[in-house]
C-alpha cells in the first residue's frame, strides 16, 4: 500500500506539472514597459517553485516506497545529519531564495509604483461604480473640473458628478465608457471609487489596481502594443461584479488624437 | 504545575441535559464542537456544489434550490446575486465554523487534557459557555438563510463598504449582513473564552513529571493556536462591533464620506475602508494557522505513532510552529499589496510573509527526515497524514508566488489565490481532521473505524482534491477572476472546459465523503471493540480505558516520566515504552 501511494503521488506531481511545462494556461503576452519585470519574476517563481514542489513530492514519494510494511524487527535508523543538518540547508536554500527573490522583486515593484509619470503622460481620470467604468480625459484646458457627488445622475448621463454650469474647466471634459490610450505613451491613471470597493485589472497590461472609496489613487503605465483589451473589475462590488468590465483600446497616437476630437464633438 | 487535588472535579453527571447537553467535560464538549463542525462542512460542501454546478451549467435547475430561497433561486436556477450569497455563507462556515472548530476546538478539547495527565480543562464552565456560545453564533449565521432577501454577499471578508452601508449595495447586505457580523462577534467570544481555557489549563494541570518539553507535539500545537486565536479574536470582536455600530447606529467607522451607493448619496463621513481591512487580516492571516498548526501537529502525533520513532527533533517542531504563529502577525499585509495603502508597507509586509517559508520548510524537512529509516506502518491515519505533508507542499509553493507583491499584480483575486488557500488551509487541514478521526476515533468510542473504507475514503479524497484544486492554479496563471457568478469576458470563456472537470470532480469527492459519514456512523455503534491501545502508542491518552472515564484516569493520577515519543528504544521489551512507565528510556 505504501508503493502504491508513492506511485500516486509521483502521478499526481508530474500531471500537475505538466501544464505549467506546455504553458497550457499561461498569462497572455504582456503588452507594458514595466510587464516584463514582473514575468521574469513570475518565471524565477515558476523555476524555484516548481523544482521545490517536485523534488519534496518525490522524496516523500522515495521514503514511504522504501520504508513502509518493513517487517517488525526491521532496525529504526536515524538520517543521517539530522534535525541540525535539516535546518541548516532549509536556512541556506530557503533563506538565499528569499534575498533573490526579495531584493529582485523589490526592482519590478519599484517600477510600478515608485517611479513618477513621464512629464508628458496623458492623465485620465477612472471612476468605478457599481458596475461599470467610466473616463474622463481633460480636454484641451489640460484640467479635470471638480467632482460633486450630489450631482451624479445617471439617467442625465453625468456619471462623474461635473457642473458644466458652473465650473468652467468642466466644460472641454470627455467622458467615455472606454478607455483608448495612444501606444507607447505614459498614462497616468486618476482613479476614484463613486460608491464601493472595486479593482481595475488588464491582464495584458500586468496592472492590478484597487479602488478605495474615500480615496484618490494613481497608477501610470506605458502600453507598448496596440490593440483591445479587457479591463475588469476584481474587488467584489455586488450583484453584477461579474459583470463589470470595459474595453481598453490601445492606439496609434494619430488614431487617438482622432478619437478623442470625436468623443469631444458627441459631448 | 499543580497537584491533582487543585485541578478542577466533577463527579459523573447523570441527567441526559447534564451529561450530553450542558456537559461540563471536555470530553463531551470537544465532540460537540466536533459534531458541529461535521455539521457545518457538510452544509458548506454541499454549497461549494451548488456554486460549482451554477457556474458551468448557469440555466439548469437545481432540484430543491428554489424551496430554500424563492428569490434567489426562482425555480431552481441561481441568481448572480443568490451565488454571491451562497459562496459568501460557504467560506465563513469553512472558515470558522469548520476549519477552527474541528482541530482546534473539537480535538484540543478532547485530548489536551488527557495528554497532559489533567482530569478536566482548568474552567470547565467557561468551556461549556464557550461551546454554546460557538453554536449561538451558528444558529444566528443560519438564520441568515431565512431573513429578508437572504444571507450577505459581501464575501466571507465582508470588506467595507460594500458590508457597511446596508441595503443599498446589494440584495443580503440588509438583515443578512448585520446577522453574519453578530454571529461572528458572539464567535469570537466563545473562541476568546476556549483560548484563555487551553492556555491555563496548558499551564497550571500538567501531572506530575509532564514538564513543558514532554508535552506531545499535538497539545504543543493546540497551546500554540490558543495563544494566537487569544490575540486575533480579541481584534476581530472589536472589527465586528465596529461593522454592526456603521450598520445600525449610524457611525462612519468604515464609511467615508460622499458615496453615492444606488442613487443615494450616503449620509457617512469620516470612516477607512483600509481600517477594516487591515482590521480584518489582522486577525484573518493568524487564522490560517490556527486553522493549520492543529492539524500539523495532529498529523506529527499520528506519524510519529505510526513510524515507531520520534521526529528528528521535537525541540525544533515546537520552534518552528512558535516561529511561525510569531509571524504571522507581521504578514497580514500581504492581503493588501493592490488595496491601495502605501506601496513602501507591501515590501515591508512581503518580507516576513518569505521568511514564514523557513519554518515552514523546515517542519516539512523534518516530517521526510523522519520517515527516513522508520518502520512506517500505513493505516488511513497515517495516509491522511503523508496526503497532509504533499498537500501542504502543494499549496505551500504557491504562497512563493502571492509573497511577493509584483507578482501579485497578476495573480490577486484570481483563482490562484483561491487554489493556494483552500490547498494549504482547507485540504490540509481538513486531512489533518480525518487523520485525527481515524487516529483517536477507538479512544473516543470504544471501537476501531474499519480500515477498508478508511483507505478507499482516502485513495478518493486524495485524487479527488488534487483534481479540484490543483486546476484553480492554471485558471488563476490565465487570468480567471474569482468571485464571478458567470464568466462573460471574452478571455475567460475559453477557460469553461477547466471549470467542468474541477465541477465533476468536486461533485465525486464529495460525494466520496459518504464512505467516511458512513463509517464513522456505523462504527460507532458497529465497529470492533477497540483495545485501550489500539496503536501502541506511547502518550497518555493511550494509558487509560477506551472512552476514558469521566475524570479521564479513573481516580488515578498519572504521573510521566519520558518524553512523549519513546518508540524502538533499544534494549526495552517492547518497541515503546508508555509515557507513564518507570521503565528506564532514552532521554
Amino acid at each position: 500500500m505504501g508503493k502504491f501511494f508513492a506511485i500516486t503521488i509521483v502521478i499526481i506531481a508530474l500531471a500537475s506539472a505538466v501544464p505549467i511545462v506546455r504553458h497550457t494556461w499561461a498569462p497572455p503576452q504582456n503588452i507594458s514597459v514595466h510587464g516584463s519585470a514582473i514575468d521574469d519574476q513570475m518565471s524565477e517563481t515558476m523555476v524555484e517553485a516548481g523544482f521545490s514542489f517536485l523534488a519534496a513530492q518525490f522524496v516523500l514519494a522515495v521514503l514511504v516506497w522504501k520504508f513502509s510494511s518493513r517487517p517488525r524487527d526491521a532496525k529504526v535508523t536515524k538520517f543521517p545529519g539530522g534535525a541540525k543538518g535539516l535546518v541548516i540547508a532549509a536556512l541556506i536554500l530557503v533563506g538565499s531564495e528569499i534575498l533573490a527573490l526579495g531584493i529582485l522583486g523589490q526592482k519590478a515593484w519599484a517600477s510600478v509604483y515608485f517611479t513618477p509619470p513621464a512629464a508628458n503622460a496623458i492623465p485620465v481620470q477612472v471612476q468605478a461604480g457599481q458596475f461599470a467604468f467610466y473616463f474622463r480625459y481633460p480636454g484641451p484646458d489640460g484640467k479635470f473640473g471638480p467632482l460633486h457627488p450630489e450631482k451624479i445622475d445617471e439617467a442625465n448621463q453625468n456619471f462623474f458628478g461635473v457642473d458644466v454650469d458652473h465650473d468652467p474647466e468642466s466644460k472641454d471634459d470627455i467622458v467615455t465608457a472606454e478607455l483608448a490610450i495612444p501606444v507607447n505613451r505614459d498614462v497616468h491613471l486618476l482613479m476614484h471609487s463613486k460608491d464601493l470597493g472595486h479593482s481595475f485589472y488588464v491582464r495584458e497590461l500586468r496592472i492590478q489596481q484597487d479602488f478605495v472609496p474615500g480615496l484618490d489613487l494613481s497608477l501610470h503605465f506605458t502600453a507598448t502594443k496596440t490593440g483591445k483589451y479587457e479591463i475588469v473589475c476584481t474587488q467584489l462590488c455586488g450583484l453584477g461584479h461579474y459583470n463589470m468590465k470595459a474595453y481598453l483600446e490601445v492606439m496609434p497616437q494619430e488614431n487617438f488624437d482622432k478619437w478623442l476630437a470625436q468623443q469631444a464633438a458627441l459631448q | 504545575m499543580h497537584d491533582h487535588a487543585q485541578a478542577a472535579q466533577h463527579a459523573a453527571p447523570t441527567g441526559f441535559i447534564r451529561k450530553y447537553v450542558f456537559s461540563l467535560d471536555h470530553k463531551v464538549i470537544g465532540k460537540q464542537y466536533y459534531g458541529l463542525g461535521l455539521l457545518a462542512v457538510l452544509i458548506g460542501m454541499v454549497l461549494s456544489w451548488l456554486m460549482r454546478i451554477h457556474l458551468v451549467w448557469p440555466n439548469t435547475p437545481i432540484p430543491g434550490l428554489g424551496l430554500l430561497s424563492k428569490t434567489g433561486a426562482p425555480g431552481g436556477v441561481m441568481t448572480p446575486e443568490y451565488y454571491l450569497q451562497l459562496m459568501t455563507m460557504h467560506g465563513t462556515l469553512m472558515v470558522f465554523f469548520v476549519l477552527t472548530n474541528v482541530p482546534f476546538a473539537g480535538f484540543g478539547n478532547y485530548f489536551l487534557p488527557i495528554q497532559i495527565g489533567a482530569e478536566d480543562m482548568a474552567f470547565p464552565r467557561f468551556n461549556m459557555m464557550s461551546f454554546w456560545t460557538t453554536f449561538v453564533a451558528f444558529l444566528v449565521l443560519m438564520a441568515a438563510f431565512f431573513v429578508g432577501d437572504g444571507p450577505p454577499l459581501a464575501g466571507w471578508t465582508a470588506y467595507a463598504p460594500l458590508s457597511a452601508v446596508g441595503a443599498d449595495s446589494g440584495p443580503g447586505e440588509a438583515v443578512g449582513q448585520t446577522l453574519w457580523a453578530i454571529s461572528i462577534a458572539i464567535f469570537c467570544i466563545g473562541q476568546l473564552l476556549g483560548s484563555l481555557n487551553f492556555i491555563a489549563t496548558t499551564l497550571d494541570l500538567r501531572t506530575k513529571g509532564m514538564t513543558l518539553a514532554r508535552m506531545p507535539v499535538s497539545t504543543w500545537a493546540w497551546f500554540i493556536t490558543s495563544c494566537i486565536g487569544l490575540l486575533a479574536f480579541a481584534v476581530l470582536l472589536p472589527a465586528c462591533l465596529l461593522l454592526i455600530l456603521d450598520r445600525v447606529a449610524g457611525t462612519s467607522f468604515f464609511i467615508p464620506a460622499n458615496l453615492v451607493v444606488s442613487d443615494h448619496l450616503q449620509p457617512h463621513s469620516g470612516g477607512s475602508p483600509l481600517l477594516w481591512q487591515h482590521l480584518f487580516w489582522f486577525f484573518g492571516h493568524p487564522e490560517v494557522y490556527i486553522a493549520i498548526l492543529p492539524a500539523m501537529g495532529i498529523i506529527s502525533h499520528v506519524l510519529i505513532t505510526s513510524m515507531r520513532r520520534p521526529l528528528l527533533s521535537h525541540r525544533v517542531v515546537i520552534a518552528c510552529m512558535m516561529s511561525i504563529g510569531f509571524l504571522s502577525y507581521m504578514v497580514w499585509g500581504h492581503h493588501m499589496f493592490v488595496s491601495g495603502m502605501n506601496p513602501a508597507s507591501s515590501l515591508a509586509f512581503s518580507f516576513p510573509t518569505l521568511i514564514i517559508t523557513i519554518p515552514a520548510t523546515i517542519l516539512t524537512l523534518i516530517w521526510l527526515g523522519s520517515l527516513y529509516g522508520s518502520r512506517l506502518q500505513i493505516t488511513a491515519a497515517s495516509l491522511f497524514s503523508l496526503g497532509f505533508i504533499s498537500m501542504f507542499v502543494s499549496g505551500g509553493v504557491s504562497g512563493f508566488f502571492l509573497a511577493q507583491p509584483s507578482i501579485d499584480i497578476y495573480l490577486h483575486a484570481t483563482y490562484f489565490v483561491v487554489g493556494h488557500f483552500h490547498m494549504v488551509m482547507g485540504v490540509a487541514a481538513i486531512f489533518g481532521m480525518f487523520a485525527g478521526t481515524y487516529f483517536w476515533f477507538p479512544k473516543m468510542t470504544g471501537r476501531m473505524m474499519s480500515e477498508k473504507l478508511g483507505k478507499l475514503h482516502f485513495w478518493l479524497t486524495l485524487v479527488g482534491t488534487y483534481c479540484i484544486f490543483m486546476p484553480f492554479h492554471y485558471l488563476g496563471l490565465a487570468g480567471n477572476v474569482r468571485r464571478y457568478s458567470s464568466f462573460v469576458d471574452d478571455f475567460m470563456k475559453p477557460l469553461m472546459p477547466v471549470h467542468k472537470f474541477m465541477t465533476i470532480a468536486a461533485l465525486l469527492t464529495g460525494a466520496a465523503q459518504l464512505i467516511f459519514l458512513y463509517n464513522l456512523i456505523h462504527s460507532r455503534f458497529r465497529g470492533a471493540p477497540a483495545s485501550a491501545n489500539p496503536w501502541e502508542a506511547t502518550s497518555l491518552e493511550w494509558t487509560t480505558a477506551s472512552p476514558p472515564p469521566v475524570d479521564n484516569f479513573g481516580g488515578k493520577h498519572p504521573v510521566v516520566y519520558h518524553d512523549p515519543y519513546q518508540y524502538s528504544v533499544e534494549g526495552a521489551a517492547k518497541d515503546y515504552i508508555m509515557q507513564d512507565s518507570p521503565e528506564p528510556a532514552a532521554d
